[in-house]
């Protein structure tokens, strides 16, 4: 007996060096890796070093060949202008919506609206909102009557100068990200009885929310308020389909030199995207400056004791823009679904003249692989990505704590920087590594973005499981393993599927990592849609986009009932 | 020496048989949180079918101390001492291999299982094939007075019920030594006198050395063993 327990406590020491210990550094290895060699690859050929094209002049020759080119300066204005208007439209809207209607019964079923809403690939929610907007859509078909027109209008809707149709593409799901941010924020803050004692002092709804509520929560959205930054003005999808295209945003532009012909282009390229990069950063710290300002400005507003209006006015406001919102996004799946179902539908009329499922009959065979595809990398990317993140928080179960704030700064890394910065980098090491244009590069690049995701939703309820319940399994005779696979992945079933649905939405969505580690190999069912987006058959395109939105927005339906129906005799799990 | 706990060869044990002779030993234990000496150095010794009770304010360090005893200990204290099993060192044996049962305040039933399963998760797995295994979990549930309750959910049980079902789910893990972490502070005044009598009644049965948790001293008289305090110098908080 005494010789057993010896040997128990031996192979304890040992297996302090097992899997389960390297997995935070393997995870790591994964998605932070690429990243940083993809920066590293694309700032080298940026200062004339690209051994590939045999240019070792290191200098500032590209970066100055990138600003001379035509359209490069506009594209840069255009590039700053909407990101940052839409970023401070999406965070004020989000924070009026919250502050006006936290609490309320309206708040939660927008709340049930927004999440399905994200699960819709941005590009799906763009090109939808053309087929709405274009002087030809459906928009105008509707009120033909009322403005007593006949032909499509002859003005300019969407890829406008200003950029003003992107930015309100951009808004569609930055508004329900910071939304539900915020709700999860929120319930860490536990606001119910500030707001209660600073309305009985006389302050708004709106005032009281923005005193007491708001300096709290901002820290934990701060990092989802850059995340939409950084994505707004280096996105590429929409602004393939909403930006204006000549000049277009900088993103776009740096991927038509990546692409040009003459492969001279990419060193002026990597220049592009060195300075989008920059842009991005240096705009973090912009806004990081105002934040600060702002802070500043605030504290004064508090002694000051001034109470602030009843709040009804930003109410009516923040619930007509939000049901404003909610509605062009679903009347944006709709006009999809109508148009892959047309016979075919001349322009004054508000509907189609016949439905018809030959579309659809007759682009099921080529919309199948690209679909078949989607499918595959997404379960994939989210299968590697699950695995990694149950490993990591198993191993901080195991090991005790660990600095919390520096893993979300690491998380956040791929959703930070653009991702134009360095997928064209990532693609040389992938070349190198020779898993370029094969399933592997696909998948682990798309890993990159999804990983972040699915950590980030389940971690919470992971480490707000009752420890209880592993230390009486534990003492009950249960091995940490047994633990893990019969007691903690069980009751946490339901945050596992939620954050598979919305990995498999991330990485459906996701454009520039198809294009780039895919090689041209690969088409998803959204590198098509942005194709198709250029022009062709109205119908055709409807066919790919409304599978595009709807196949996620499946798999994340699946993930709300699966739990609870495998559940369905255990009230405690409901 | 004692049987039970952890897997020996030998002759297939029958489910619930006493345990004489096991005794719990704490040598010079002693509890420390950010340089704050929670509890200094403390011998005790609890005997087979014995309940010492340790009495102290909330704070005080006590339940620690029982994550201590069970190996689940947080790393943010720093421990120190001997923990001894029947004379045996268990200080470093992993927490599922040391026997030592414990019962919390909250029953913790695996809500995801049935009342079944969860006394089945607890059966070591030398106890015969699916069938016998049954029979031991439906035996279990009898001595507890709930009859053929195997296939409930436990969230349709009653607070006294699904505590009974804790216990009987503890002593079927066939600990030898067990743990009381103010497991009856939570039920009603009726359930709760009924419950002290259940457990401690098991526990005697079994010849468990128990070591029980409280800040109720109607507990500690229930328990009717010698009592000990800690951390009185912090009773002020």
């Amino acid at each position: 007996m005494a010789q057993s327990l010896r040997q128990l406590v031996v192979s304890k020491a040992e297996s302090r060096f097992s899997l389960l210990r390297l997995a935070p550094f393997l995870t790591l290895c994964v998605f932070l890796a690429p990243v940083v060699a993809g920066l590293a690859a694309t700032i080298l050929p940026a200062l004339g070093f690209h051994p590939a094209l045999n240019r070792y002049d290191i200098g500032l020759k590209c970066l100055l060949q990138f600003f001379s080119l035509p359209g490069a300066g506009r594209s840069l204005q255009l590039t700053i202008w909407t990101g940052f208007l839409a970023t401070a439209l999406a965070f004020g809207l989000a924070m009026l919506f919250s502050a006006s209607f936290c609490h309320t019964r309206f708040f939660r079923c927008a709340q049930c609206l927004l999440s399905p809403l994200l699960a819709m690939p941005h590009s799906a929610l763009a090109i939808g909102l053309v087929f709405l907007l274009a002087p030809s859509g459906w928009i105008f078909r509707l009120a033909s009557g009322a403005l007593g027109i006949t032909r499509p209008p002859n003005v300019i809707t969407v890829q406008d100068d200003w950029g003003l149709s992107f930015v309100f593409a951009v808004l569609l799901k930055a508004v329900p990200y910071l939304t539900l941010m915020t709700t999860a924020a929120l319930g860490q803050v536990q606001p119910a009885r500030s707001l209660a004692l600073a309305r009985a002092m006389g302050y708004g709804v709106f005032g009281a929310w923005i005193r007491t509520v708001f300096p709290r929560i901002y820290p934990l959205i701060r990092l989802p308020v850059y995340a939409v930054l950084a994505f707004s003005m280096s996105v590429v999808d929409v602004a393939l389909v909403m930006a204006p295209s000549n000049p277009p945003t900088l993103s776009v532009f740096v991927l038509r030199l990546f692409n040009s012909k003459d492969l001279a282009m990419q060193l002026p390229g990597a220049a592009g995207a060195l300075v989008l990069f920059l842009i991005v950063v240096g705009s973090i710290g912009l806004w990081r400056v105002g934040e600060i300002l702002v802070a500043r400005v605030g504290r004064r507003i508090y002694s000051s004791g001034r109470r602030g209006g009843s709040g009804t006015v930003s109410r009516s406001l923040a619930a007509g823009i939000m049901i404003m919102l909610l509605l062009f996004s679903f009347s944006a799946l709709m006009v999809l679904a109508l148009w892959s179902l047309a016979d075919w539908w001349r322009f004054p009329d508000a509907f189609p003249h016949a439905f018809t499922l030959t579309t659809w009959t007759r682009h099921i065979g080529a919309v199948g692989r690209p679909a078949f595809v989607t499918f595959v990398t997404g379960i994939s990317a989210v299968l590697v990505s699950l695995a990694l993140v149950l490993l990591c928080l198993e191993n901080e179960d195991r090991m005790g704590s660990i600095n919390r704030s520096r893993t979300l700064l690491l998380l956040y890394i791929p959703l930070l920087v653009p991702q134009m910065a360095f997928l064209f980098g990532t693609q040389v090491l992938f070349i190198r590594l020779g898993i370029v244009g094969g399933w592997i590069g696909l998948i682990w690049a798309h890993v990159l973005f999804v990983l972040p995701y699915v950590f980030l939703s389940l971690a919470d309820p992971w480490r707000s499981l009752d420890t209880r319940y592993r230390r009486s399994a534990l003492c009950l005779g249960a091995s940490p393993w047994k633990v893990f696979f019969r007691v903690k992945l069980p009751m946490l079933l339901k945050p596992m599927s939620v954050a598979c649905a919305i990995g498999f939405a991330v990485s459906a969505g996701e454009y520039l990592p198809t294009v780039f580690a895919g090689a041209g190999r690969f088409a998803t069912l959204t590198t098509e849609a942005v194709t198709l987006a250029s022009g062709g058959d109205r119908r055709v395109l409807a066919v790919y986009v409304f599978l595009q939105a709807v196949m996620p927005l499946a798999v994340y339906l699946m993930a709300i009932v699966l739990p609870g129906w495998m559940h369905r005799h255990r009230a405690g799990m409901l | 020496m004692c049987s039970g706990g952890s897997p020996v060869k030998g002759p297939k044990r029958i489910a619930m048989e006493s345990n004489n002779g096991c005794m719990l030993r704490l040598e010079d234990v002693s509890l420390t949180l950010q340089g704050h000496v929670l509890i200094p150095p403390t011998s005790l010794e609890v005997r087979a079918g014995e309940v010492i009770t340790i009495m102290g304010p909330s704070g005080s360090g006590k339940s620690s101390l029982l994550d201590f005893i069970c190996g689940t200990l947080s790393r943010a204290f720093k421990a120190g001492g001997r923990i001894l099993l029947d004379g045996l060192e268990i200080t470093r044996v992993a927490p599922e291999k040391r026997g030592i049962g414990i019962l919390f305040q909250d029953d913790l039933l695996f809500p995801h299982m049935s009342v079944g399963e969860n006394l089945l998760f607890a059966l070591p797995r030398n106890n015969g094939d699916r069938g016998q295994r049954r029979a031991v979990a439906d035996a279990a549930l009898a001595e507890a007075g709930l009859d053929g309750f195997f296939d409930r959910d436990p969230a349709t049980l009653s607070g006294g019920q699904r505590a009974r079902t804790a216990v009987m789910r503890t002593l079927l893990s066939h600990p030898r030594a067990l743990l009381l972490d103010e497991p009856f502070s939570k039920l009603d005044a009726h359930t709760k006198g009924e419950f002290r009598s259940f457990v401690f009644s098991h526990a005697r049965m079994r010849g468990l050395p128990t070591l029980l948790v409280t800040h109720d001293p109607e507990d500690a008289r229930a328990a009717g063993g010698p009592v000990t305090t800690i951390g009185s110098e912090w009773q002020e908080d």
